[in-house]
């Protein structure tokens, strides 16, 4: 099969979102609810979910969900595994045979710590040891791809329609306080089980609708901060951005959504004042991470979400609102179908960020 | 008249339906996310409860569809002739490319209200929103009429978001408040209207609106209005690449 950057296929998506701010525990049978109302927008070449305070049982230590060609690749990268982490747990990932999902890889994962002396040896903190062992594997281990490295959160995507998607992994299994999910229609790419959203590095999980017009200049700079695009898809990239801004750079999500969905000068200068200024400097100091083009993503990390648009909003995105529930998707009818009453249903405007994040006093 | 389950029916049959009882009045209730209803209906009598999916109306070549809810992104795409209210709020690009016919929106409408409406002929569409609209209101706007009227909102208050009429080059733009929007382009004009054309161009149209939605049409043109129109001296061209 020919895959990513191989072919290109011209042509939508789907994205929703729930949170639970009092730390509630969300079943994973309501996201598919939700993105399964949303059939249409997607076409059964990709579909996936993240959920977050699903591994309570281990949620300090790293989950490591794999992909695998074969078992030779699952030996070899086990070796990997065992020379950088202690693994606490390995377990094939539970799946529910399905006619819907074929051409399952072997989905394995791992619930790991860095090896201490490892660790020191590399004066990294245990973050960018995660992050860079993880990338590295990615590019130089043929057959295998880790798909989600995070603390007590992991993502679940394969090839499908996105509710079929939900079936295989077993979803009505798990609890969250969080679950992003997408439905695929790709455009540009011919679907694979890694090319499926949401994309994660560490915490951090990306689903996103629409397309990036500045993927390559987007590529070409996150790259040079040790980052490795392998998939040619622009959602990985709109992944490493937010992971080097808010991670490296320790810029705020609020700092971090002015940077990829810049206003427009002439909007700058109609803001004036501080907020100008800030506006101004975001855009000059990280100019080449602004995201041109059309899209609406989902970002989920320990403890919240980001909802965001494109400055122009050429893509839909509708968020609502009951009691400590916060939900967001494409479409309205796909937040009416698990919460007929919202409080509050908005719009959000383009390139304005809604953040939710878990109340205070309450852990994941 | 015939009602119809939304949640107990698969959308194609919903659609085929709609298509096949030709000039009677229908009621579909429990609506949810359910795609191009009413696409290129001509005559029938559509009342909708819930939230009809996108591209609600699309083609509409007469007819009317009244809708209790909120409507999702391209309602009224390309509608030809025809009546559609919605008692709610719409989404995105509502009323694109309409070429005739009307759209009345009791509450707000998202992004691109009005995207390249245009006329010809004795035929001009109508798009009233009865609270406020985001950016982009009549972008490449063609013809038609556009009307805003910020029902609840503070007065003297913006009505719409940025680059209003952008690319506008015919047609018509009434803002019921005395707030230029912000960023005001410099190939269009605006101005406060008076009484009579209060009466002569606006009362028609609110009356229709305002009996749609239970609205007083008096208070409804109470207040001022701005109308914003293209500057013939001075049109746009070439606006994202020199020819």
């Amino acid at each position: 099969m020919r895959r990513e950057g191989e072919i290109r296929i011209p042509s939508g998506c789907a994205i929703s979102g729930i949170f639970a701010r009092d730390g509630s525990a969300v079943n994973g049978r309501t996201i598919r609810t939700s993105i399964a109302l949303m059939h249409e927008r997607s076409n059964g070449l990709g579909g996936g979910f993240a959920g977050y305070g699903i591994y309570p049982q281990y949620k300090d230590y790293y989950a490591i969900h794999v992909f695998y060609d074969d078992l030779l690749a699952r030996e070899e990268c086990e070796r990997y595994l065992e020379r950088h982490f202690d693994i606490i747990n390995l377990s094939k990932i539970p799946t529910r045979p399905s006619p819907m999902i074929t051409d399952a890889p072997l989905i394995w994962r791992y619930f790991v710590t860095p090896l201490p002396h490892k660790l020191q040896d590399e004066h990294l903190d245990e973050e960018e040891y995660i992050a860079r062992t993880v990338i590295k594997l990615n590019r130089t281990m043929k057959g295998c791809y880790v798909f989600s490295c995070g603390k007590n959160m992991g993502v679940f995507k394969a090839v499908g329609y996105p509710e079929d998607v939900a079936d295989f992994y077993r979803l009505d299994e798990y609890e969250g306080y969080a679950w992003t999910a997408h439905g695929r229609y790709p455009t540009n790419t011919p679907g694979w089980w890694g090319g499926s959203h949401p994309f994660a590095l560490l915490d951090l999980s990306v689903v996103h609708n629409g397309e990036i017009s500045s993927y390559d200049a987007n590529r070409r700079a996150v790259e040079m901060y040790g980052y490795s695009c392998n998939l040619l898809t622009d959602t990985e990239v709109i992944t490493y951005i937010l992971d080097y801004l808010t991670r490296k750079v320790r810029l705020t999500w609020e700092e971090a959504a002015s940077v990829i969905a810049a206003p427009f000068w002439n909007t700058i200068a109609l803001k004036g004042g501080d907020e100008g200024k800030r506006l101004a400097y975001l855009r000059h100091m990280f100019s080449e991470f602004l995201i041109t083009g059309p899209f609406s993503i989902l970002v989920g990390f320990n403890g919240g979400m980001m909802a965001l648009n494109d400055r122009l909003k050429l893509r839909s995105l509708v968020a609502a609102e009951k009691g400590s529930k916060v939900y967001f998707a494409s479409e309205e009818s796909a937040i009416r179908i698990i919460e007929p009453e919202p409080e509050r249903i908005w719009s959000p405007k383009g390139g304005e960020c809604v953040i939710v994040q878990l109340d205070e006093g309450v852990t994941a | 008249m015939r009602r119809y389950d939304a949640a107990a029916m698969r959308p194609a049959d919903l659609r085929k339906e709609i298509k096949r009882c030709g000039e009677s009045v229908l009621e579909i209730v429990n609506c949810c996310g359910e795609r191009y209803l009413g696409c290129g209906m001509r005559h029938t009598s559509l009342h909708i409860t819930g939230t009809p999916g996108n591209a609600l109306g699309a083609f509409l070549d007469g007819g009317t569809i009244i809708v209790d809810g909120n409507a999702q992104d391209a309602t009224g795409d390309t509608m030809n002739s025809g009546v559609i209210a919605i008692n709610g709020s719409a989404g995105d690009a509502a009323g694109y490319a309409m070429r005739g016919g009307k759209l009345y929106i009791h509450g707000n409408a998202g992004y691109r209200a009005g995207v390249n409406m245009k006329a010809y002929g004795g035929v001009s569409p109508t798009l009233i929103i009865g609270g406020r609209s985001g950016s982009f209101l009549g972008e490449y706007l063609a013809g038609g009429t556009i009307i805003v009227l910020g029902i609840g909102c503070p007065e003297h208050s913006q009505l719409t978001g940025f680059f209003c009429g952008n690319g506008m080059y015919n047609g018509r733009i009434y803002l019921r408040t005395t707030e230029i929007p912000t960023g005001f382009s410099p190939h269009l004009l605006q101005r406060r209207i008076s009484r009579e054309e209060k009466e002569s161009d606006l009362r028609p149209v609110l009356t229709e609106f305002a009996a749609m939605f239970g609205e007083n049409v008096n208070e409804l043109l109470s207040g001022d209005f701005i109308l914003i129109e293209p500057d013939p001296e001075n049109r746009y061209k070439e606006m994202y690449a020199a020819i």
